[in-house]
């Protein structure tokens, strides 16, 4: 039918914003309803009293944010906060070497940023089965430390905290070497040279120059590793068993077992709000350094 | 001024690099080796790999992640496409807000959007399967086709589209003669990261699959939970494979002329 074609075309030439909306509607439709939507059902949820059988009953309770002074779910919490901030350090005491290393090298630089990236790309539950491969009492660690005779009796690696720190600063390493090594790219040679001629020593240059010039990158990679690990869940449920629960293992077992979905809301809704306060921090520190960090 | 680095440095580096890529590493090489309990090399077979073909929960779980990722892949590089076309060349209303809509699926932890989207369907009573995976999939997959796809657009020409307009095409003409030419290399780029990531996908997907349609990392998870195998090994590797092809492709279509 070209008359409708061209009254059609006509339409959406005089009107640029019909236009724009007639591109935006289907897939903005899909994050509305398949996205937003779904994380507001999940606020009512956390805000009603349990049903029988896994749903919610009417009414309005705090009940479920309460729960969280518990002392064994503040535990749960706490465990939370503390191995993503510790995965965080080991992340930046591991990752900040590497990074300057790759500023400061010449021929290699593609090959071993490639090597940071590639695990993005290699699947998270792969990764995992690996580090299992690797500690498990049977696994190739200990067998190879029984072979060179310096253990006795194979160690206990997986299924305790360590397996799961290990687990998490294994995922998520890259996400600290990149944003730092952006910003060490950036540092400007000529001030290092200025440090050098007014007689400052490496360690002086490294501590005065080098260092706060790479802060904001050193503030992206924090968040960048700490926000993933504070709503991660396969590792604490593949390496840590059922002693070394996270709080996004909490919210999988009140969806499984536990049955308890509006409290499962809560925490789920807990974990959002940080992640969400942890983002605003990024963007804030992003703004602020121009650019300095790359993009989400 | 010296530029040489010191040891240690290069060793933190050395000792990183091998703790990023050994056990990967480690899990391939196993892959092939010719013994069912030993870590111990017993010499190289392909019997893991047969042995994988004779499992019906894999090749179920293989067929249905293909589908899920290929209808996933369709229409999230459909509506991210139109979304991209729509933030990299119109001025809207609403702009805004759309930007922030496409930042939250990035930054949410997998686990709120896996039980959020299950609330979801339980309340619309909406049965688990493969339709409500793909529903979920398209929902985090389409901020990504949008990163690529505006990247594409952002470094076009459109001088070349007015030239269309001024030659005589109207803009649907100019639309798929001039403009989606030039932008499909960014959205099979799009496109293949979306299918990566469907494929890949495991929190998600556990919350809103129903019984009879578990994709394929379901069901390794499946494995893991149960007992270390080198079945495991092997279709990991074969994972890993995949993913490797599908993301060079993916560089290779981002870096097209």
């Amino acid at each position: 039918m070209p008359a409708f074609r061209e009254r059609a075309l006509a339409w959406l030439y005089t009107r640029p914003q019909a236009r724009a909306w007639a591109l935006v509607a289907p897939g903005g439709f899909w994050l509305l309803a398949f996205f937003m939507v779904p994380l507001l059902i999940m606020l009512v949820y956390s805000l009603m009293p349990r049903g029988i059988y896994g749903g919610v009953e009417p009414g309005f309770t705090l009940e479920h944010y309460a729960r969280f002074f518990d002392p064994l779910y503040l535990q749960v919490l706490q465990r939370t906060f503390a191995w993503s901030i510790g995965c965080t350090v080991i992340c930046l005491f591991l990752g900040y070497p590497v990074a300057y290393v790759i500023a400061r090298s010449q021929r290699w630089r593609t090959f071993l940023l490639f090597l940071v990236v590639l695990p993005f790309w290699t699947s998270f539950l792969v990764r995992t089965f690996a580090m299992i491969f690797l500690m498990r009492d049977t696994g190739l660690i200990n067998s190879w430390l029984l072979k060179l005779g310096m253990i006795d009796e194979p160690l206990t690696m997986l299924y305790t905290p360590f397996a799961v720190m290990a687990g998490l600063v294994y995922g998520f390493l890259p996400f600290m070497i990149l944003p730092i090594y952006a910003s060490l790219e950036k540092v400007d040679h000529s001030l290092l040279e200025a440090a050098e001629v007014l007689g400052a020593r490496p360690a002086a240059r490294f501590r005065r120059v080098t260092l706060p010039l790479s802060t904001p990158g050193v503030v992206a990679g924090s968040l960048l590793v700490f926000i993933p690990a504070l709503g991660s869940f396969l590792t604490a449920d593949l390496l840590g068993g059922a002693k070394q629960v996270m709080i996004g293992n909490l919210v999988q077992n009140q969806f499984s077992s536990a049955r308890n979905w509006p409290f499962g809301s809560a925490a789920s809704f807990i974990v959002m709000a940080l992640v969400l306060a942890a983002v605003m921090l990024y963007l804030r520190v992003k703004d602020r350094s121009a650019g300095g960090a790359p993009p989400l | 001024m010296k530029t040489g680095l010191p040891k240690w440095l290069i060793a933190v580096t050395g000792v990183v690099y091998f703790f990023l890529h050994l056990p990967v590493l480690v899990l391939v090489v196993f892959s092939f080796n010719d013994s069912k309990f030993s870590v111990d090399w017993r010499g190289f077979t392909l019997q893991w790999y047969q042995r994988l073909l004779e499992r019906p929960d894999i090749l179920r779980g293989l067929k249905a992640s293909l589908i899920v990722g290929g209808a996933a892949t369709i229409i999230s590089a459909v509506l991210g496409t139109l979304l991209a076309l729509a933030l990299g060349r119109q001025q809207f209303r609403g702009r805004r807000v759309l930007e922030g809509f496409l930042y939250v699926p990035i930054v949410t932890p997998e686990i709120v959007t896996g039980i959020s989207l299950l609330l979801l369907f339980v309340l619309l009573k909406f049965p688990l399967g493969l339709a409500t995976i793909t529903i979920a999939h398209v929902a985090f997959c389409i901020s990504f086709v949008v990163i690529v796809v505006l990247a594409r657009i952002q470094g076009m020409d459109e001088n070349l589209e007015e030239a269309a307009m001024i030659l005589g095409a109207d803009e649907i003409t100019t639309f798929w003669k001039v403009t989606v030419p030039q932008l499909w290399p960014g959205i099979l780029s799009g496109a293949l990261l979306a299918f990566t990531m469907s494929f890949d996908d495991f929190v998600i997907t556990s919350f809103v699959s129903g019984p009879g349609s578990s994709t394929l990392p379901i069901v390794v998870y499946g494995m893991v939970r149960k007992n270390v195998e080198p079945s495991i090994n092997a279709i990991s590797t074969i994972i890993l494979l995949a993913t490797a092809i599908l993301i060079y492709l993916a560089d290779r279509l981002a870096r097209a002329k």
